[in-house]
């Protein structure tokens, strides 16, 4: 729960957070070295100064870290662990399903765990659907189109394999789909974090929602187009929101220009957690305005306070049907959990 | 940039060492439509048989940039115009290029130091990727952002939107823009539009779009807003390079009295003021 400096609760879902281990011990080669180097460089470029982390805890944080910034120090009511399997650099896996299951399971009703799964593992992929619906009843998944495979290093959420794996998430229910359409974080086929196979699959599976992480950047324009076309796609803030900090101006003006295309409720927040924490991202974006002169760009528009309780909480509650009230009442019975180690 | 010329005949009175920095102020990286020197991608600059005259000296240029993981099609762009930028200096016979720290560094160094093409060397990476579209893509988004610039600082001086559809070759170019990185700009978008013959003329139209199309009052906005998500991209790009290098190689602050090692790898390079 944030409570804003007028006192008013507000409720928070973080739609993007990790629960990862990138320690050398788990790195299966110079690739794993060079991710997590990667997001720590992230970290480390974007972040307040007072709120870096020491390298080794960045590799790998513990539960109780994990908890305690987002729901304890942080500001999170629930927060979305995302998968990212990354086997080919990680021993175990970078941040796999049942990592982040454990986790969930400490903690009842804080986390929603969403699955991953390669459309390029063919029958396996399909079959990995069911055996996470089954196991873990997921809501969501998150998709890494960059990801290697053998000699593969990229893939469309358009391809074939792709549209009959999302073919059994809408049979089975599995509604969210995340789709990392960001930075350049692997070295990819050009266009495997090209935004425009959202389009393709937005319009051919229309129960089910994508949520483009990182809203595209930097391709923010290609992302509004597609968005504004397709009422089932989502911009999700995470990279996009730490600019806050170290670029307020150009923070606004891209929170200005999705507000201007695709409207207030199609905007998820999402920490990124473990590359930044939620309290300053959430205490930041609340104290956020447009400026003048951007707004007088684009029709006068506005980041009131309204829409700041869509991004931060509505939109995903809606997406993920969570019922607020309930938890509201659950959490202020039981506040925070101290953790069991 | 501080370089009068580029010229290599002109460049001749400088010491080698600057001509060479001065030839790499050319070379862009061309995602972010700024040199490699502003950005600090260079890394090294070295020179040999620099008494044998024409053509005889070789000059190897390392660089390296913000992530192991930086496209290798953009970073193959950048090695390509680094080793041209520097051979059309006439004491240069060859230039070697030496990126670092990336996960396609031996790949890519050897194909552009043997004149390969990028497709026949990364065909597992990028199938059937051509580079010369893929720099064209660029140099439509260097020319909107530069003129994006440029019309701005115009508005700013209170030009209106009918003026600026009609702005001729002669007016932008006697028009003197106070602020710096404008005037930088300016000079910048001169360039390309001349490069590209949207304009030679001095009653050419200054501001067509890159499909030499004239602006129109109407379309104005629109256009504006076309140009303003060009900037939006670049910038997120440009700022998140930025940070990522220094962080990787945590640059130091040289602001502090005391030197540190870093300051004595520095002082192997020739004093360069990006710019």
């Amino acid at each position: 729960m944030y409570i804003t400096p007028e006192g008013k609760e507000i409720f928070v879902v973080d739609g993007h957070t990790h629960f990862w281990d990138g320690s050398p011990e788990n790195q299966a080669n110079i690739h794993g070295k060079q991710f997590i180097e990667c997001f720590y460089a992230y970290h480390s470029n974007l972040s307040p100064k007072e709120q870096l982390w020491e390298k080794s805890k960045f590799e790998k944080y513990s539960e109780a870290d994990l908890y305690n910034d987002l729901f304890i120090d942080g500001p999170d009511d629930i927060a979305i662990l995302n998968s990212t399997y990354l086997k080919e650099f990680y021993k175990d896996g970078f941040n796999t399903i049942e990592r982040n299951h454990m986790v969930a399971k400490k903690y009842p009703n804080r986390f929603i765990v969403n699955g991953a799964f390669d459309p390029r593992d063919g029958t396996k992929a399909l079959e990995y659907i069911h055996w996470m619906k089954e196991t873990y009843d997921i809501k969501g998944v998150k998709m890494y189109t960059a990801e290697w495979n053998g000699s593969s290093k990229g893939w469309r959420l358009n391809d074939p394999a792709a549209y009959k794996c999302f073919e059994l998430c809408d049979k089975l229910g599995i509604k969210n789909i995340h789709v990392h359409k960001g930075p350049t974080i692997i070295p990819l086929n050009k266009d495997a974090f090209d935004v425009h196979d959202v389009d393709y699959a937005a319009t051919d599976f229309q129960n089910l929602n994508w949520i483009i992480e990182h809203c595209g950047l930097p391709r923010l324009d290609d992302f509004c187009w597609i968005a504004t076309q397709e009422t089932n796609v989502y911009a999700g803030l995470a990279v996009a929101l730490p600019f806050i900090h170290t670029r307020p101006r150009y923070f606004a003006e891209v929170i200005a220009e999705l507000l201007f295309w695709i409207g207030p409720e199609k905007i998820l927040f999402g920490s990124d957690y473990a590359i930044w924490t939620p309290k300053w991202l959430v205490e930041k974006f609340w104290a956020c305005q447009i400026p003048e002169d951007i707004s007088a760009e684009r029709v006068g528009i506005q980041l009131t306070d309204e829409i700041k309780e869509k991004i931060l909480g509505l939109n995903a509650a809606r997406l993920y049907n969570i019922d607020i009230a309930a938890r509201k009442a659950e959490f202020a019975k039981q506040p925070v959990m101290i953790a069991a180690e | 940039m501080i370089a009068a010329s580029y010229d290599p005949t002109e460049l001749q009175t400088l010491p080698p060492l600057e001509q060479v920095w001065a030839r790499l102020d050319l070379v862009m990286d061309p995602e972010l439509d700024e040199p490699v020197t502003d950005m600090g991608f260079i890394e090294a600059v070295s020179i040999t048989d620099l008494t044998n005259g024409h053509n005889a000296s070789t000059v190897e240029v390392t660089f390296r940039l913000p992530t192991y993981w930086c496209s290798p099609n953009f970073a193959f762009l950048m090695a390509e115009s680094i080793k041209r930028e520097i051979e059309v200096l006439p004491w240069v016979g060859q230039a070697v290029v030496m990126l670092q720290d990336h996960m396609a560094a031996a790949e890519m160094n050897a194909a552009v130091n043997s004149g390969a093409s990028f497709g026949s060397v990364f065909e597992d990476l990028h199938p059937g990727e051509d580079l010369s579209a893929l720099r064209e893509k660029f140099d439509v988004k260097a020319f909107q952002r530069r003129q994006e610039v440029v019309i701005k600082a115009l508005v700013a001086l209170g030009y209106t939107q009918a003026q600026l559809v009609d702005l001729r070759l002669a007016d932008l170019e006697g028009v003197a823009l106070p602020d710096p990185e404008d005037a930088r700009q300016k000079g910048r978008y001169l360039t390309i539009l001349k490069a590209k013959a949207l304009a030679n003329a001095p009653a050419d139209l200054a501001l067509p779009t890159y499909q030499g199309v004239p602006l129109t009052v109407d379309g104005f906005s629109v256009y504006m807003g076309l140009l303003r998500s060009v900037r939006i991209n670049m910038e997120f790009s440009g700022s998140l390079c930025r940070g990522l290098k220094a962080s990787r190689y945590k640059q130091a602050d040289l602001s502090g009295e005391v030197p540190i090692l870093v300051d004595f790898a520095l002082s192997e390079m020739p004093v360069h003021i990006a710019g």
